[in-house]
């Protein structure tokens, strides 16, 4: 588990970067450098975000899948990587 | 005609034993629930909804803490191994990119323009003349009160005076007729709403007195005053604000006055105010900023402005008539020099000396202190000198200071959405807005008050209503100003600007 302390100790220090959670298929948080209440806000809506934008894309293509999805708001960006069991999401103020 | 009828009985059985047998079942099985919850459901919105328990940071550290010591997270770290150049590298991209600098997104009709949306005035007040010398919004941002009285009169006057409110969601709003209209015995020089209990209004008196209402009592909507007793501040009252106090966190009623003293009042149930904490600002105990020694004798300072922090509940700041703006503790143990501190037999508290740090005085008295609510070391003061300052709390000398007005500038806010914006209120009949961000000494726009050049004694922000901003005038008017999206809505920018500003020119 050293291992991936150091791994998520290595993206906070990235510029900029507010919090990381990181969140099982079923939309649990299971790590978290963020408080309580806004890990699990964000674990469940970012959840059916990616859910609902997978879809978009394969139903638009079923050869296609996401692979990455960022959004981009006035204060901060979002950025999600997937996979089949877990989702890395990392909050960043890019202009910090 | 009439006939005899037997009617078959009816029963009703008794329901008594069964429903005490429902309260024994819920309450034999409430423990087994709540420890599988914990054990094995791991499922967070379940284990509060199920067991009906507040839901607790113990709680969910250990549901965090099961699935750490449990190698049931297989492939986290092949995962993590997987996805983390990748970030990394987006990261790092991002926090290069100037892709979106200056983009905007239209998602609704942006209001261009400012406009008065509310006129508002008391006739009797305004027939008598009297000039709105404070205002406030109350915590649910939908009414505001006005205090009425007299800056231009120096004299001892028992001229009777009101405080009015309206209420700006109400859909029979009269411009011309407030809500409630309280009349007052004294004209009143500052009020404050109570931060979360919407009727309750504070208020300080010329006379010296300090008061609350509640306006909804019909009948006394006095709910308890200091009276005229010994301790009371026996100069104007200019501030008033609501702090918490104790040790459970009830509110206390601060005030200040030109005699140099800040009280603390508790609200009592029997209608008395009772002091609970007293201040005294004395010339000798002042600290001296660097520069200047201006102990000229002894004396007290009188104090014409106050502003508390939102970061920091201990300090407090005060400006006085003087040209002083000092920094002070609630925390202080020094007992304030004898002369004034024991001037008055059978006073219950020790009056302590709170000033900590003196910063560069100006000319003139200060009429307004605001602290920022984005920065915690920023604020600003306003005076008769015309100019505004913008200071640092961790050094003297002013970070900048703007010419405003060339008559007198009576009050200072800042916006409370946007880190770089603040209004004053000039004694020429307009309301200007800065921008710090613009690099410009003048002002992003400037709000004529249509009252004929007399001054603005007033101004604050809607708390909720962000786009709204409240004035009042000399004639006895207040102009309720809704905004345009230029001096609301948040650049993406403007934080790190003002901490650069603050860091920068401290240097």
């Amino acid at each position: 588990m050293a291992e991936v302390e150091e791994t998520l100790k290595r993206i906070q220090s990235q510029k900029g970067v507010q919090g990381i959670i990181i969140v099982n298929a079923e939309g649990i948080p299971i790590k978290t450098t963020l408080d309580n209440s806004s890990t699990v806000q964000y674990a469940g809506l970012i959840h059916q975000l990616v859910m609902k934008a997978r879809s978009t894309v394969r139903d638009i293509d079923p050869q296609n899948d996401l692979t990455f999805l960022r959004v981009r708001s006035k204060k901060n960006e979002i950025m999600i990587a997937p996979d089949k069991d877990y989702f890395l999401i990392v909050i960043q103020n890019p202009t910090d | 005609m009439f006939t005899d009828e037997t009617l078959e009985t009816v029963g009703t059985e008794s329901l008594w034993r069964k429903s005490r047998q429902f309260e024994h079942d819920s309450r034999g099985c409430q423990t087994t629930p709540i420890e599988k919850v914990e054990t094995e459901a791991q499922v967070v919105c379940c284990s509060e909804n199920g067991t009906q328990t507040d839901p607790d940071d113990h709680h969910m550290h250990s549901l965090f803490a099961s699935h750490e010591h449990r190698p049931d997270s297989p492939g986290l770290r092949d995962f993590l191994h997987r996805v983390e150049d990748i970030v990394i590298r987006e990261l790092t991209k991002n926090a290069k990119s100037h892709a979106f600098d200056g983009f905007e997104v239209n998602w609704e009709e942006r209001n261009q323009t400012v406009s008065c949306v509310h006129r508002l005035q008391h006739s009797e007040a305004q027939e008598r003349g009297l000039q709105v010398t404070s205002l406030t919004w109350s915590s649910t941002g939908s009414v505001i009160a006005c205090a009425f009285g007299r800056v231009d009169d120096g004299d001892w006057s028992t001229e009777k005076s009101f405080v009015c409110t309206w209420n700006l969601d109400r859909r029979g709003l009269d411009e011309n007729r407030p809500d409630v209209s309280i009349d007052v015995s004294a004209a009143v020089m500052c009020l404050a709403f109570h931060p979360s209990r919407p009727s309750l209004i504070a208020g300080g008196l010329y006379s010296g007195e300090v008061m609350v209402w509640d306006t909804s009592r019909t009948q006394d909507p006095v709910l308890a005053q200091t009276g005229m007793l010994a301790h009371t501040h026996r100069d104007p009252v200019y501030q008033v604000c609501w702090v918490p106090w104790g040790r459970r966190g009830e509110l206390a009623v601060l005030s200040a006055g030109t005699e140099g003293r800040v009280l603390l009042w508790n609200v009592g149930a029997d209608g008395k105010l009772g002091l609970s904490a007293g201040y005294a600002l004395v010339k000798q105990q002042v600290p001296h900023s660097g520069t200047l020694s201006k102990a000229r004798g002894s004396g007290c300072v009188g104090i014409t402005s106050l502003a508390l922090s939102p970061w920091d509940p201990d300090m407090f700041l005060v400006g006085s008539e003087g040209g002083l703006v000092l920094k002070c503790s609630f925390s202080t143990q020094t007992v304030a020099a004898a002369e004034i501190a024991t001037t008055s037999e059978g006073e219950s508290v020790t009056l302590l000396a709170p000033a900590q740090f003196c910063f560069s005085p100006r000319c003139g008295p200060v009429h307004s202190l605001h602290c920022s609510p984005f920065h915690r070391n920023l604020f600003l003061s306003v005076g008769t000198d015309g100019l505004a300052h913008l200071h640092s709390l961790l050094q003297p000398d002013p970070l900048l200071s703007l010419r405003v007005s060339d008559s007198y500038v009576f009050g200072v806010r800042w916006s409370p959405t946007r880190p770089l914006l603040f209004a004053a209120a000039t004694g020429q009949g307009s309301v200007q807005i800065f921008d710090l961000g613009r690099r410009s000494l003048r002002p992003a726009a400037v709000i004529d008050q249509n009252i004929k050049g007399r001054p603005v004694y007033c101004l604050e922000f809607n708390p909720r209503q962000t786009h709204l901003l409240a004035a009042g005038n000399a004639d006895g008017t207040i102009n309720i100003w809704h905004l345009s999206a230029e001096l609301t809505e948040q650049g993406s920018r403007e934080g790190a600007q003002l901490e650069q500003l603050a860091n920068e020119l401290a240097e």
